[in-house]
Order: structure tokens, then sequence, then C-alpha cells
């Protein structure tokens, strides 16, 4: 398994986080020692056991259908870097 | 009277209760100790002047009543604190002052406790040795140019330099006990589902979890029982019955069952560690419990199984830091070009590798090979610890397998970094409770730290053994406080 | 197009073909909070005043469900005769965009709380089965808005985890006709079980569409290209008309289809390819770790299905066995739950002597009239049902005409004015009084005698003249029926 520079820049695109070809390769190095290590996983074969789905060992807990939450636009615009006092604002979205 | 800084957490509560030293007073002493420490770095933000206003209010009219009557006291900066800048460690995070707090703060504000500012820590909880933070290293007070472990490096630096009387970090794969190992300190990272996670900026969510650092094993307890309660706003908050930590708090550890895991005896792993792991062995037999050998066999796979699940559900977690409701942002030409940039800027290396780790497992074809096969290991490592506590009440570990490194030492190597938690990672996977004591000293003079395993929401018996043998080890560390001019 | 079999075929050359539908409807759930957090879901409150900080998504902000929301889920399953899953898993669709602040949305992809069910339509040419793949319950998005600004786009963030059902259908429907019985069904039922209000125009309802096509009789699947976010049924057929005839042309030019997600452009009537967001499509789906698996017990369920009120299909059954209508009557009252409520409620209000055909007649005939042109709900209805059943029944009991009855009528849209008042006041009352009609019809054979005399030599045409001028004579009030009678007796 190696992770090329083609995979570091569809991985890059997914986690949108751009990496420029000086980058690329430094990250590519440090990713494939990173695999080489997880890879030790396949050494166990697994195939009849059940994946672990949560730690805690219990059910999800239910909230009732009441609205506490009230208006507070101004609490949730002031940390932004860009808003209009209605709404947040951010670069046009090019299809 | 003893230096006020120098005072545990109980005695300060004592003196507090019995009127022998004012909030102000303490609150005075913390802050001055922690302005003439500013070398340490162990701060990335104080809320000195807002401290004293407080501590001055609750000595006109004190609650004695309270656990924590008018303690100061500094807290990781991953946990959300209402008006006060919380940052994660993180440049994506530089001007975020929350409007709201944590769950676990909120708790220790209630029972009286003064908040003195916010500890550095490695970017969103991402590292072993805190330089990984955007505020730059945290010495650690054993040493000059020495880590002091991470994520929690602000925290064990703060309170292992007696710049707060106690701390909470919080531990994803040991970041609580491998930095309490590393500068001489008690932390304790509790069951999954103890404490609320609510307000605490997520890194691996099924893994995180808030604790209590200290100087001794009963301020701990204290600490612990302030902050472990059960929150509806978390839905993975477990409703337990949960003891009182400190009143319950005893030495007697007759007929406790030990267990000592062979795995844990790594290829490597310096002879000074295994030398300290034997003296607890005997530690613990002298206080009269039992030790029995026991295997805990997919110990080496923990960490890689961590490397995948903590990563890919960070690379989830974090993509709510894209420019656009909070934290910084980078300019860009249309929406994906700044959350390219945004993302680039604002996150180090460090947190974009585990991000970049994290989508890669998670992707397309990827996911039965890494991401599903990593939660059927985790299921075998849990397994195995459940099998060994039909056996034992608690397992004995080193907590990590070497004493602290230089800062830089390991920067450039990110496997040998993580190998730092081989011994407290399997503990995170499994959801169980961990605690670090200190337990000696290495050839150079840095602290090591035992780990004692519990069993899930079995708090108690771990702080118990701990108790007992922290008498035994009578550990004393070497502060010279080399970074006061 | 062949329309002969009611087969709905797109014709070329020498090739016939048949077109392939599944639907992946978007319901919003009736619900007064989000799935996740307490903020409200009512429509159309100002930008962002509806956002908690766990739907802004602010660091250590955690999911808490909503237990009404669960429960509308399962309702809705058992509306489409599908299996309840009794654990279920809450996964994370990982993906990048404005107006998705967690950066994911909380979906169910593996285990989804329905499973299999299934819909039955009532087509002109008999019923149709139409399988449900699954339900899912998931958040819903902000909204971006492009247009109010040349360089940026604005976020609201109100709709922001406000609860969804994904409804997913089996490729079985064959044509745009029977996507809107599908989509009309489905609204029906869910408005019957009170889980999600269909309002179309609010987008509570939209749906993702996925059309294929393949030559009539083939068993094989052509490729499909999902048509996103419509929120018409006119719409729906419209898109899928085009995507159809766009597929078969690519077919009969020997070119090859890519499956792709696409748009539809209501302006041009066209679907256009959205392949800039096709490159993101790895939606690295893992369960949420901030939730646990959501489990429900029997019990649970049991109790949802004691709370069902009578569903379309059954209501439909009902009506057609106790008040002898036919499928189409039945059909048509059945459609809507407020249609329905509606007639239920002027039966019962109509008493013992009642004629209930006169009623379906007046309500699916005036009343639907009435409505259509004010552009009117029938839950807004300005004839309430209980002066509805009145005026049934003075038409019934001979008190006024069915002529007469559409002059009360129309007074009584304004205010819902009891007719009896009516047809008082004014006078309407039906003249049933033989003695005086008797004299009116006299009075008529005098004035017109040729006529009569004409009448009686067998031009029996002119017997409707006769029958006009009395009842013009009466004001329109005459009981038609005497009047036959007396002139019947006189001529």
């Amino acid at each position: 398994m190696s992770i090329d520079l083609k995979t570091i820049k569809h991985i890059s695109k997914l986690s949108r986080i751009s990496v420029d070809e000086k980058r690329a390769g430094k990250l590519a190095d440090d990713l494939n020692s990173i695999f080489e290590f997880i890879e030790k996983l396949n050494e166990l074969k697994t195939d009849d056991v059940k994946p672990l789905t949560s730690i805690a060992e219990t059910t999800l807990k239910f909230r009732s259908d009441e609205i506490k939450s009230k208006n507070i636009r101004e609490q949730i615009i002031k940390n932004s870097p860009e808003d209009n006092e209605d709404y947040f604002v951010v670069p046009k979205v090019i299809e | 009277m003893l230096d006020i800084t120098k005072q545990s957490l109980t005695e300060l509560v004592e003196n507090i209760k019995n009127k022998k030293l004012s909030s102000t007073d303490v609150t005075k002493a913390f802050i001055q100790r922690s302005e003439k420490s500013s070398e340490l770095n162990a701060y990335i933000t104080d809320d000195f002047t807002l401290a004293l206003d407080k501590a001055k209010k609750f000595d006109q009219n004190p609650n004695l009543d309270l656990k924590l009557p008018g303690i100061p006291m500094a807290v990781k900066d991953l946990f959300c604190t209402k008006n006060v800048k919380t940052t994660a460690g993180s440049k994506i995070l530089n001007n975020f002052v929350p409007t709201y707090e944590s769950t676990v703060t909120e708790n220790i504000w209630n029972e009286g406790a003064i908040l003195l500012g916010k500890l550095n820590c490695d970017e969103f909880a991402m590292g072993s040795s805190n330089e990984t933070s955007h505020f730059g290293n945290v010495q650690n007070p054993i040493d000059k140019n020495l880590v002091p472990g991470g994520s929690s490096g602000g925290s064990a630096s703060a309170v292992a330099g007696q710049l707060t009387p106690i701390t909470i970090g919080t531990d994803t794969g040991g970041s609580i006990r491998q930095p309490a190992s590393f500068t001489g300190i008690v932390g304790l990272k509790p069951t999954y589902g103890s404490c609320s996670r609510y307000g605490i900026v997520a890194f691996a969510s099924s893994l995180d979890q808030a604790g209590p650092m200290a100087q001794n094993v009963k301020d701990c307890a204290l600490l612990q029982e302030v902050i472990s309660t059960y929150d509806p706003k978390d839905s993975t908050s477990i409703n337990f019955k949960r003891n009182h930590y400190s009143k319950e708090l005893t030495k007697n550890i007759k007929g406790k069952k030990i267990g000592i895991p062979k795995e844990y005896r790594v290829d490597g792993m310096p002879k000074e560690i295994e030398d300290l792991w034997q003296k607890g062995i005997q530690y613990v037999k002298d206080c009269g419990a039992e030790t029995i050998d026991i295997s805990l066999p997919h110990t080496s796979y923990a960490l890689p199984t961590y490397y995948i699940v903590a990563p890919a559900e960070a690379s989830s977690n974090l993509a709510r830091y894209d420019g656009v409701k909070y934290g910084y942002r980078a300019k860009g030409e249309n929406l994906i070009d700044m959350y390219e940039k945004t993302r680039s800027e604002g996150f180090g290396a460090e947190v974009q590798r585990r991000i970049m780790i994290g989508t890669y497992v998670l992707s397309s074809g990827y996911y039965d090979a890494y991401y599903l096969k990593a939660q059927k290991v985790r299921k075998l490592i849990k397994n195995d610890f459940d099998e060994a506590y039909k056996k034992v009440d608690a397992i004995l570990t080193p907590s990590t397998p070497s004493s602290a490194f230089k800062i830089g030492e390991k920067t450039n190597d990110p496997v040998s970094m993580y190998l730092n938690d081989i011994f407290t990672v399997p503990v995170n996977l499994a959801g169980l409770p961990g605690i670090s004591i200190p337990a000696g000293h290495d050839t150079k003079g840095y602290p090591l730290g035992l780990q004692i395993i519990g069993k899930a929401f079995d708090e108690q018996n771990i702080l118990n053994i701990a108790f007992a043998m922290e008498e035994k080890i009578n550990f004393k560390n070497k502060i010279t406080d080399w970074w006061i001019k | 197009m062949n329309k002969k079999n009611t087969e709905y075929l797109i014709n070329r050359k020498d090739n016939q073909y048949e077109v392939v539908i599944g639907l992946e409807v978007h319901a919003q759930v009736l619900s007064e909070s989000k799935l996740f957090s307490s903020s409200s879901t009512k429509f159309g409150a100002e930008p962002n005043t509806q956002v908690s900080l766990v739907d802004a998504a602010f660091p250590g902000m955690l999911p808490v469900i909503n237990e009404f929301c669960i429960k509308q889920a399962i309702k809705t399953g058992i509306g489409l005769n599908a299996k309840i899953n009794k654990r279920s898993v809450f996964d994370r669709k990982n993906y990048f965009y404005a107006d998705l602040p967690q950066g994911y949305q909380i979906s169910q992809f593996k285990d989804p709380i329905v499973g299999e069910g299934k819909v039955i339509l009532d087509m002109p040419n008999g019923q149709k089965e139409v399988g449900i793949e699954r339900l899912h319950l998931e958040q819903d998005a902000g909204k971006s808005i492009h247009d109010l600004d040349p360089q940026n786009t604005f976020v609201d963030l109100n709709r922001s985890g406000v609860a969804l059902m994904e409804i997913v259908s089996k490729p079985d429907l064959r044509s745009p006709d029977e996507v809107n019985a599908y989509i009309k069904k489905l609204r029906s039922i869910m408005r019957y079980l009170g889980t999600c209000d269909g309002n179309m125009q609010e987008g509570s309802l939209r749906a993702d569409v996925n059309v294929s096509v393949r030559p009539k009789g083939s068993k094989e699947f052509g490729t499909r290209c999902e048509i996103k976010n419509v929120n018409s049924i006119k719409f729906m057929q419209m898109a899928i008309e085009y995507e159809a005839n766009r597929q078969v042309d690519l077919i009969e030019e020997g070119k090859t289809i890519d499956q792709e997600t696409r748009l539809f452009d209501t302006k041009k009537n066209e679907t256009r390819s959205m392949r800039s967001k096709e490159d993101a499509h790895d939606y690295r789906y893992f369960p949420d770790p901030d939730l646990l698996p959501l489990e429900v017990s029997e019990k649970f369920i049991e109790e949802l299905k004691n709370d069902i009120p009578e569903l379309p299909d059954d209501k439909k059954k009902r009506f057609i066995e106790e008040f002898k209508l036919s499928p189409y009557e039945a059909n048509i009252l059945v459609s809507d739950i407020d249609i329905a409520k509606y007639f239920e409620e002027v039966v019962a209000k109509m008493g013992k002597n009642k004629d209930i055909k006169l009623a379906v007649n007046w309500i699916t005939g005036e009343l639907f009239a009435i409505l259509n042109s004010k552009g009117l709900e029938i839950s807004q209805s300005p004839v309430s049902a209980k002066n509805f059943a009145i005026l049934i029944n003075l038409i019934k009991n001979g008190t006024i005409s069915g002529k007469i009855a559409k002059t009360v009528f129309e007074l009584m849209i304004d205010g819902d004015k009891d007719p009896q008042k009516i047809v008082q006041e004014k006078g309407l009352k039906q003249q049933s009084d033989p003695k005086a009609l008797e004299a009116l019809i006299d009075k008529i054979i005098n004035e017109n005698r040729e006529k009569a005399i004409e009448y009686k030599q067998g031009k029996e045409k002119l017997f409707g003249f006769f029958v006009g001028q009395a009842m013009k004579a009466s004001g329109g009030k005459a009981n038609p029926q005497l009047i036959n009678e007396i002139l019947k007796k006189k001529l």
C-alpha cells in the first residue's frame, strides 16, 4: 500500500485543505510511514468479529419535543468572520 | 504557614474553610506565581483581573459548604468558557469567544472555583508533547527544554509548576496520563461517559474524556467528584451511581486482585521502566493486594487501531472549522477556495496530517479495510479487558514507555511520537478509567509514572489503589523553579 | 408517445422505450422542535432566529434526539405498511457546504429506522403497487441565498437541523402520471398520520428523481440519472419527460448515458448536469460517535400502532361499503384528509334522513368549484360542514329546489350563513301547495290557449314551454315535480 501524490490530491480535495506541490511529497511520506504501521492490523482475522459501534454500552436517550432555544441570533452571528447582522456572509458559491 | 502555592488542593480548601486563608490570598498567590512563570508558556489566555474580582466577591460572602470554595483554577483551553477566549491551541480558533460554558467547567464554578485562565495544549489535543500548539511549546518544570507531554501539556506544567493548585485536562489517547507521568503529577482519565463532553472542543468523540490533574490522589478524587455528573446534553453521558470519591477514599486495598499484563513488556522498553513496574508490583503487595499475571493479547494492535479511529472521527469533527460561522477565515475567490485556504492556513501540520489520515480511511473503497477493521479490532481489545476483569479488580502498568524527552526530539518522526501513547491508548479504546501516579525517577532525575486501569465506572477502586500506593512510594517531585528569575 | 393502453412509452423509429423511475422523497417531519436541538421548526421566521448553538455547530455542541421525531418516522413507516427496525444507527454524511454548519449531515445510511414497505396507487386502469425500499431520519441543511448580493452568498440556518424523513421507493414507477399519483398518495398518508404537512410551496415535501430508460420488454435497468431536489409534482413530471427523452436520444445516437446527478432548470424546462458537485461525492459515511444506536421496544411500536388513525385505503373501503359510493367518488373524498373530514362531518350533521349521493355531488361540484375559484383549501371553506349539511337537507326534503339551492349556496359563502335563514329572509321556499300551483297553471293555460291546443294535437315538445312558464311565474320557487304532475293532468 502506498499513498501517491494523486491520492494526496484527492484527500486534500475531500478534506478541503489545499496542499501545494512542495508539501504534498512530505505529506505522502508521513502518511506512508503511518500507514505502514497501521497495516499491522492485517495480521488479525476479524471476519467473525462484530464491529464496536459505541463504547458506552447503553442506548440512546430521548429528548421531549419542546422549543427551549429562543432567538439568539446575535450570539450565533457574533463570532463570524463576516455577516450582515441577519445572515452569515460567504464568498459566492461557484457551481 | 507553608507557601500558599505549595499547598495541595485539600490543604487550601481546609485553610479557606478554617478562614486561615481567604480566596483573595490564594488567588493572588497563584496569579503572582503564574505571572513570574511566563517562560513555561503554560497559559494561552489569562483571566487574572477577573479572577481577583471574583475572589474578592467570594470573600465578601463566602459559601464554605462548597467543595471548591474560592479556589482559583486554570483549565485546559479545550473547554469552552463563557466570554473567555477558547482556542483549542489552534490558529483557526484564535479569536473565538464562546457564549456558553462546558458542563465540566460549569460544575467546577458551581462548586465555588474561580477561573484563572486557559492552559496551553496541543492543537485540538492532537499531540504528545504540546509541540503542535499554535501558541508555542510548553516547558516542563522538571527541566529546561523538556516537553511536558501532551496534549494536556500546559495543564501538567501548570500543576507541576504550582501555577494552579489543580486542573482539568482531556484524554483521548493518553493526554492526561502521559503528561502527568512526564511532570510527576497525578492524572485520571475517567470512564467514557462519566464526564460530560458538552462544551469541550471535540477531537475524537468516542474516545475523548475530561479528567482531573493534581498534585496528589486525594485532590484528584475531590475534583473527579465535582466534574463527574450525568448530563442530558451529551447523548453519550451515562447515568450511573457516582461515588463521593474523596470521602470514600481509602488506603485499604487488602485482598484486591491486581493484574499484571505481560503484553505491556514491550521491545526496547528501558530497564528503568521495567524496574519501576516491579517496584510498583511490590508496593501493591505491601499494601495487602494480590498480583496476578494476565494477558491482554491484542495490546500491540491498540495503537494502529487508535490511529484509524481517532483521525477518522477527527476528520469529521473538525469539518465545522470552515471559516463561515466563527474563527479564522482566509480570503478566497469563491467558497471552495475560501475553505481550502482557511483550513490550510488555520490548521497546523499535525492536525492536517490526521484529518488526511481520517479522510482517507473513511473514503470510498477503504472504509472496510481500515475503519471497519479498526472497529472490529477495537471490539477485540475491549473483550481482552472484559476477560481480564473476570479475574482481577484492576490492572497495573507503566504509564509511558519512557520519561519526558527534549523539545524537538521527535517532531520529525510522527510514528515515534505516537508510540508514546502505547500504554495509555488501549484504555481509551475500551472506554475504561485509568490513573497515572508518579512512582519514581529515571537516571536523569525525570519523573516516571505508573498506571492503574480499572473496570468501567470503578474510579473509586483505582483511586483507592493509587492512594495506597502513593503513601508507599512517597514520591517527591524535583522542582527547582529554574524558570523564575 | 403512446397513451392508448395508458402505458407510457417513448417511441423512436423502430424502438419503444419504457421509463423506469424511483423517487427519494424528503418529507419534513411535523414537530415543534428540531431533530437534535430544541429550536423551533416554524416556517417563515426572520433569518437565523431559529438557530441554536447546536444547529450552528459551535465547538463542543452535541446532538440529543427528539423522541417525537422518532415516533413520527415510525408512524409513517406503519402507514407505508413497512417493517419497523427496532435498532437503527445514525451516520454522518460528510461534505462541505456553506449551509451545512457541521460539515456533515446526520442521517441513517446502513441501518435505517424503517425498512421495506408498499403503497397502493389507484390508476385509471386499476391499482398499482409501489415498493418502498426504506425510510430514514436525517437533518435538513440551512439555506444559501445567492441572489441578494452580487459577490456573496448569504446563509440562513433556520432550517438547519429540522427533521426530514427520506422515503426511498423501489424503481417501480413507469410514468409521470404514476409519479403524480405516488406523491399524492404519500402526501395523503402522511397528512392522515399528521407526520408531515405535505406543503410543497414551503418545501416540506421535495424529491430526488431517479430516471432511466430501457427498451420495452427488457428486464435489465438502464443507467440512471438522479434529478436533485424537485419541489413540485408538475416539475417532477416535466423533468422526467425531458430526462427520459434525453436518454432515449443518447441511446438512439449510439452514445452512452453517464450515471450522474442533474438539476432541473424550471425556466428552460431541461435537466442539466451538476458535474462540479460530482467530484466531491465521497460522503465517507460512518456511525456518528456522538450518538448511540437508536433502539425502540416492541411496546413502543405497539403503542404507536394503536395510535394510527383510519388511513385512506381503509377509509375508501368503508365509504364504498357504508355509503354505497362508487370507487371514483370514494377516491376523491379520501384523497385528502381534510376533504374526508369535511365529508364525514356533513354526513354526521345531515341526521337520519340523509341523501349521501346528493351531498357527494354537491361537495365535488359546487363546493370544489368555489374553493377552486377562491384558491382555498377545504379546511378554509367559507361554508361550514354544518351549514352545508343543512343545505343538502333542504334540497332533500323539498324545501328548495336544486336550482334555488345554488342561489342559496352563493349567499351562504359570505360569512357562513345558515341556509334556512336565507331561504326564509329571501322567501325562497319552494312552492309546494297544489292548490296555489293549480291556480297558477290554470292562468298560464288560459293565457296560452293556442299552444295548449297544439300540445293536445300532439306537439309534445310544448310541454317544456309550459313548465318554463310556470317556473317563471313562480319566481323559480315552484316545486318542479308538482308542476309536472299538475300540467300533465290539466293539459
